[in-house]
């Protein structure tokens, strides 16, 4: 089904714009900083890394939520990868971004914000259908995922 | 963040895609690290280069992007020797696609020369108090201590960006209040030649990102400064240092005693001579590696005097950039004459060929703390003697 033609808006969160663009998709999120190089498949989006806290989740067209981004720099080449491969997030959202992923998003345009006016690991769970504004710095907070997810 | 009026515009995509994108990164890393503003830069080093590094994903990248570069900009070493690849026993298939990834920066305006130290390269000079966006960390670290030009650590694409927009943001290195030195280390003792490559491999492990103030007996000279600072680069996150009666900024600027002092004896620089990094089996050293960073015309001078008469019975490469190659033919053929190969356009450390190997000596504190971990392949240091000595028929010694 489409989700966006149901979706009811229950709150608008600000945030600070890091990567312009809109996407829609469900929450997942991480606890654990990803290191794009090395805990990430860029040919599946799978989190390969066992002592991850995500370990064998997929990435693909969720809204990826996490702590900030870590190791190598050549990160940002490998979710342009992942994004070009089709299996990259919608968008993320980071309590505060870094280079690694902050320049990966932007040259993969996928949205990306951080700095929320409420803490993430607080507000969102996992299945939360949001839209991110990255152009706008605003995170919506559509129907929650228990009233959708039956028709998934 | 302040932006001009063209630089909004910029970034409403009035001028393109790749225009568009590559402001987005200048001013995304701005508004992360607090710039008030984009400044102008004199020129731009990209890292992002060895295939072996960027994959496909970073080739797609490259070649994606249109335009030309504002300022002048060079590359961080590629995978290999961009001419005598195969004599590095490099593949084919590797080969073909390094050359594809040089191609794509040309095809950007960027000078397909491939070094770590483009203060050496003709057109390129770096005067004090320039503003740079240079990526390779030990060019960030002689470019900000040695010349007192400014540059953060850039990485691949917001180098690549600086190079297109012809400006970087406002923060780091570029300012004033970031460039005071936070740590004192203090040195006693006499120091040459490979021993500042050592000296930095301590300290860099110590102090991690901190901008420490040398006070030592010893005078080192620019090649000397250069081993120090690439391996406290390496081994911790130093982009700037200064030396107390060396170093230019730190004669000029009003600096404050830091609170702590650090002491590095003799014996600390002696032992780290006696240690080989990673597993190296029972076969010992089969290659000795000189010219991280790349050799000057000073060093290769030295080397070539060294290996006069000798010959080489395992595996001596010297890497160095191709325009210093090419100014010194006769220095190069003097090296080459013992069965060395001096390499251009790439290193140890960034091509797949040192893979092939099971144990190498290096001359470079910054080479020994990075090659078991990026190339599998067991790290001891030495000075240049002790290198040439290991890769030499035994009857020469």
């Amino acid at each position: 089904m489409n989700v966006s033609e149901r979706c009811v808006l229950l709150m608008r969160i600000n945030c600070r714009r890091i990567a312009g663009g809109e996407a829609q998709g469900r929450i997942l999120l991480s606890k654990d900083p990803i290191s794009f190089l090395g805990n990430v498949d860029p040919d599946t989006g799978i989190i390969v890394d066992p002592q991850h806290a995500i370990y064998g989740e997929c990435i693909k067209d969720m809204i990826l939520v996490f702590p900030h981004g870590k190791g190598s720099t050549v990160g940002s080449y490998v979710i342009y990868q992942l994004s070009k491969n089709r299996v990259g997030p919608s968008a993320m959202i980071n309590i505060e971004s870094e280079p690694i992923v902050a320049v990966g998003a932007i040259i993969s345009s996928i949205p990306l914000v951080d700095e929320l006016e409420f803490d993430p690991f607080e507000v969102f769970h996992n299945g939360d259908l949001v839209r991110v504004d990255g152009t706008a710095g605003m995170v919506e907070v559509l129907t929650p995922s228990n009233s959708t997810r039956e028709h998934d | 963040m302040y932006l001009t009026n063209e630089e909004e515009r910029t970034l409403d995509g009035e001028f393109g895609e790749t225009l568009r994108k590559a402001t987005e990164i200048l001013v995304a890393l701005g508004d992360i690290y607090g710039a008030d503003q984009l400044i102008p830069i004199q020129s731009a080093q990209i890292a992002g280069v060895s295939y072996k590094t960027i994959g496909d994903a970073g080739l797609e990248w490259i070649s994606d992007l249109t335009g030309t570069v504002k300022v002048p900009a060079i590359l961080n070493p590629a995978g290999m020797d961009l001419e005598r690849w195969q004599d590095m026993g490099i593949s084919e298939t590797f080969a073909r696609k390094q050359l594809e990834v040089i191609q794509a920066y040309k095809d950007l305006g960027v000078r397909p020369m491939c070094t770590c130290t483009p203060y050496y390269l003709e057109g390129f000079s770096v005067q004090y108090g320039h503003h740079l966006a240079w990526s390779e960390s030990s060019a960030v670290s002689y470019a900000n201590s040695v010349i007192g030009a400014r540059t953060n650590r850039e990485g691949g694409p917001s180098a690549l960006a600086a190079a297109l927009v012809g400006k970087t943001a406002n923060y780091g290195y570029h300012l004033d209040e970031n460039r005071q030195p936070t740590v004192s280390v203090s040195v006693e003792c006499e120091l040459s030649g490979s021993d500042y490559g050592a000296l930095g491999y301590l300290v860099g492990k110590d102090v991690g990102n901190r901008v420490p103030l040398f006070n030592m007996n010893a005078r080192p000279a620019p090649d000397d400064l250069k081993s120090l600072g690439a391996a406290m680069a390496a081994s911790g996150a130093v982009a700037l240092y200064h030396v107390e009666g060396i170093t230019p900024e730190i004669q000029r600027m009003d600096a404050e005693q830091p609170d702590e002092t650090i002491v590095i004896e003799k014996g600390q620089i002696d032992e780290v001579y006696t240690n080989i990094l990673g597993e190296d089996g029972d076969a010992g050293t089969d290659i000795a590696a000189l010219g991280c960073p790349h050799a000057s015309a000073t060093e290769l001078e030295t080397i070539a005097d060294r290996l006069a008469n000798r010959t080489i019975t395992k595996q001596l490469w010297v890497c160095t950039s191709r325009e210093v190659a090419e100014r010194h033919p006769d220095l190069v053929r003097r090296i080459e004459e013992s069965g060395a190969m001096v390499l251009c356009d790439t290193c140890m450390v960034v091509s797949p060929a040192t893979e092939q190997y099971q144990s190498m000596i290096v001359n470079s504190g910054k080479a020994f703390a990075y090659l078991p971990g990026m190339c599998h392949v067991a790290a001891q240091m030495g000075d240049v003697d002790e290198c040439i000595r290991k890769v030499c028929a035994p009857d020469e010694d």
